[in-house]
């Protein structure tokens, strides 16, 4: 299996122009994290492929990054979750159904989806990670009859942080899917299991010559996730990440994105793992 | 008076009022000529509105840290060009320090985007070689195939470009190293050797351009004797001579883009951080660096937002900054990424060094800080040199 990370090209016209979107609906996922739907103000519809993202903008605030965490097979709706952490996704997240935010994109490349056909999937997710990989899921589950074991190791800091709880159970409740949870630390009710996401990856569920692993979170929980897929025989040419880097343009132009000679808004945010391997392992690149 | 070849441009000659007829015609035409001035103590590029602004008789004395402009002594009739690179490079015209990329009017709960108008057209008088190079890396970086950044596009496709070859290398230059210069060969309308030694001197011209055929059309000039155009190639060998490691030159070392990728690891880094203040004032005065951040401001009313484009720094804190800390934090991580950048990353980005022997960084840097020296330094603990 030869599988590169792929790019698509972005629609032209000014790239540093917002497209207005009509915010039609905004769901509270946790306490800090929401979802919305949103629709382009002047028709038609937003094809993306699974992993790209975008640059959402609020009026007069800013412009921040933000995965597309909806279903590509339904271009009439995107979908966006988002933690709030600073200004910009505030004012994001104060905005209303009806309310107007700026979008350039889809941007990046994206999870190779269709060149894992045929081999087990293996979706690697830590906290806010499941966003960028839930599209991939979507599109492989409306194609599941062309892939192997489909298994999602997910883990999160506390119970309460887990994304998507619904989507979650009924996943779990799938007989052509397997969803195994952890967290961090146990809080109130939590009858699941503790420890980090690497434990269940150990548990294995996926064949270790013919799977191809998908892996989004923090950055030292995907070292720790390579490095496991590794051991278990997942090698570096079959496990892609998704990287985060500072991001004022999305266009390869502000410079902000280098990951030594990429960009990640371009050549990113997903890579294969044995292409990035050796600035993986350099500090502070 | 003779017609030039449109074919085969024959290399002619202008004096110093045929220069001024140029800047007058240029600006006839609708150009603001930029050209460099004295102020301040230096040489820097300025609106020009003929011969008489310009720097006749000043020359500069560069080095680490070291910047002082210097009277040949022959004032009026002094070389005009006798300068080799004023402090801040063409760069600000082209892609300048802040630039606004869109307004916004809010409209009930939605919102009117307005794209930015055409630019000033500008005429760029006085580039040098390694500057044409640098403007050449900003063409690559503003449209890398995928996109293309239409404020720069607008302002670099309106822009004629007069460049003028070196006759003289500072001591921080090291063009001919980087295959940079001290010649322009492409990339120019006009280009202009001025001739030395005598009072007033003129200069030889070269086409480079059918704007740059017919704007010489409109001036006065006539062919080159060869004699001029003798002392015209002398003039730009002295300056390749005098960057001559062996003679007391500055030269970059040999592969440096792969001594870089090789030593991401290396005690080196710690030690430019001990004398680096991260001040930026290297990328500053970069001609290639582009770096930017985005700003976004609303009037006092809320009803307008405007996003605006400003230079940055690798060498801030903030420019790696991810929720939960910056990446670079420390000032050697921060310097590895700005050289290697430079001299590596950039062949793999763009296909050309991201360094174009300009020696600009080394003369502003306020402790001197050498980017030959660093990459020679490396180089040399592999053992190599
Ligand atoms: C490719 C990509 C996909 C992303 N997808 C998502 C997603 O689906 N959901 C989500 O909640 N977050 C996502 N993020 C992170 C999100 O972009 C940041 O949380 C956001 O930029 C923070 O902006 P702020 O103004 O609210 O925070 P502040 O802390 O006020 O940020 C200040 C500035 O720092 C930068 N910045 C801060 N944190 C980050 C970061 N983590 N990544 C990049 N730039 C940052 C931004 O330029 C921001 O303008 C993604 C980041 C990248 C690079
Ligand atoms: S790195 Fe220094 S010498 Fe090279 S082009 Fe930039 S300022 Fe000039
Ligand atoms: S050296 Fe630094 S400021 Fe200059 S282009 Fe590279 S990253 Fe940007
Ligand atoms: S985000 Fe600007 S270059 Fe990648």
């Amino acid at each position: 299996m030869d599988i590169a990370a792929p790019t698509i090209r972005p629609p032209s016209g000014d790239p540093m122009l917002p497209r207005l979107f009509r915010i039609e609906r905004v769901k509270k996922e946790l306490s800090d994290t929401f979802t919305m739907e949103i629709t382009p103000a002047d028709g038609g519809p937003f094809h993306f492929r699974p992993g790209q993202f975008n640059m959402l903008s609020a009026f007069g605030v800013g412009e921040v990054p933000i995965s597309i965490s909806g279903d590509p097979g339904d271009p009439e709706l995107l979908v966006h979750t988002t933690r709030v952490v600073g200004s910009v996704t505030a004012a994001i997240c104060a905005l209303k159904p009806g309310d107007t935010v700026g979008v350039r994109g889809p941007f990046g490349s994206h999870w190779p989806v269709e060149d894992a056909r045929g081999a087990d999937v293996v979706f690697v997710a830590g906290g806010i990670g499941l966003a960028p990989l839930r599209p991939a899921i979507y599109q492989i589950m409306a194609d599941r009859e062309h892939y192997g074991n489909v298994v999602i190791f997910y883990g999160s800091r506390t119970p309460e942080d887990l994304l998507y709880r619904r989507e979650l159970q009924r996943w779990r409740g799938r007989f052509d899917m397997s969803t195994e949870i952890i967290v961090d630390r146990a809080t109130g009710h939590w009858g699941g299991r503790v420890g980090v996401v690497t434990k269940l990856i150990r548990g294995g569920g996926f064949d270790r010559h013919h799977s191809i692993a998908f892996v989004c979170g923090p950055e030292v929980m995907m070292r720790f996730a390579v490095q496991t897929l590794g051991e278990c025989g997942v090698t570096g040419d079959r496990v892609f990440l998704s990287m985060e880097r500072n991001m004022k343009c999305a266009l390869g132009f502000c410079g902000h994105c280098q990951f030594g000679p990429t960009f990640v808004c371009r050549d990113g945010p997903v890579y294969r793992y044995d292409a990035i391997e050796r600035l993986f392992n350099v500090w502070e690149v | 008076m003779v017609e030039p070849d449109k074919q085969d441009h024959p290399i002619m000659a202008i004096d110093r009022d045929g220069l001024n007829a140029l800047i007058q015609r240029l600006a006839a035409e609708g150009y603001q000529v930029i050209g460099p001035r004295v102020e301040d103590a230096a040489v820097v590029l300025g609106p020009v509105a003929g011969v008489a602004d310009l720097p006749a008789g000043w020359t500069d004395e560069q080095s680490g840290g070291h910047y002082r402009l210097v009277a040949d002594g022959k004032g009026e009739a002094g070389a005009l060009f006798g300068y080799t690179l004023a402090a801040q490079g063409w760069k600000r015209y082209l892609h300048p320090p802040r630039t606004r990329l869109w307004q916004a009017h809010r409209e009930g709960r939605s919102w009117r985007v307005e794209a930015e108008a055409a630019p000033q057209r500008y005429a760029f008088l006085g580039v040098r070689a390694c500057e044409l190079s640098a403007i050449g890396v900003l063409d690559r970086v503003f449209d890398n195939g995928q996109f293309t950044d239409p404020g720069y596009a607008a302002r670099r496709s309106g822009t004629f470009i007069v460049a003028v070859n070196c006759g003289r290398a500072a001591a921080t230059c090291f063009c001919a190293s980087m295959d940079t210069g001290p010649k322009a060969h492409a990339g120019f309308d006009l280009a202009l050797t001025e001739l030395p030694g005598e009072d007033r001197a003129g200069f030889v011209v070269e086409v480079g351009s059918p704007a740059g055929a017919a704007m010489l059309q409109a001036i006065p000039h006539g062919p080159a004797a060869a004699a001029d155009i003798d002392a015209a190639e002398r003039a730009v060998a002295t300056a390749t001579a005098q960057m001559q490691r062996a003679a007391g030159g500055r030269e970059m070392v040999a592969d440096a883009a792969g001594v870089l990728s090789r030593n991401a690891e290396h005690p080196l880094w710690e030690a430019v951080a001990a004398r680096c203040l991260g001040c930026g004032n290297c990328t500053a005065v970069c001609p290639t660096c582009f770096c930017t951040s985005v700003e976004d401001t609303t009037d006092l009313s809320g009803e307008v937002a405007e996003r605006w484009r400003r230079w940055d720094s690798c060498f801030t804190l903030d420019f790696s900054y991810i929720h939960g800390g910056s990446v670079r934090r420390g000032t050697a991580s921060r310097y590895r990424q700005w050289i290697t950048h430079k001299l590596s990353y950039w062949h793999e980005q763009f296909g050309t060094s991201g360094c174009v022997g300009c020696g600009r960084c080394i003369t502003w840097c306020p402790v001197g800080i050498d980017i030959t020296e660093e990459a020679r330094a490396l180089a040399e603990s592999e053992g190599r040199t």
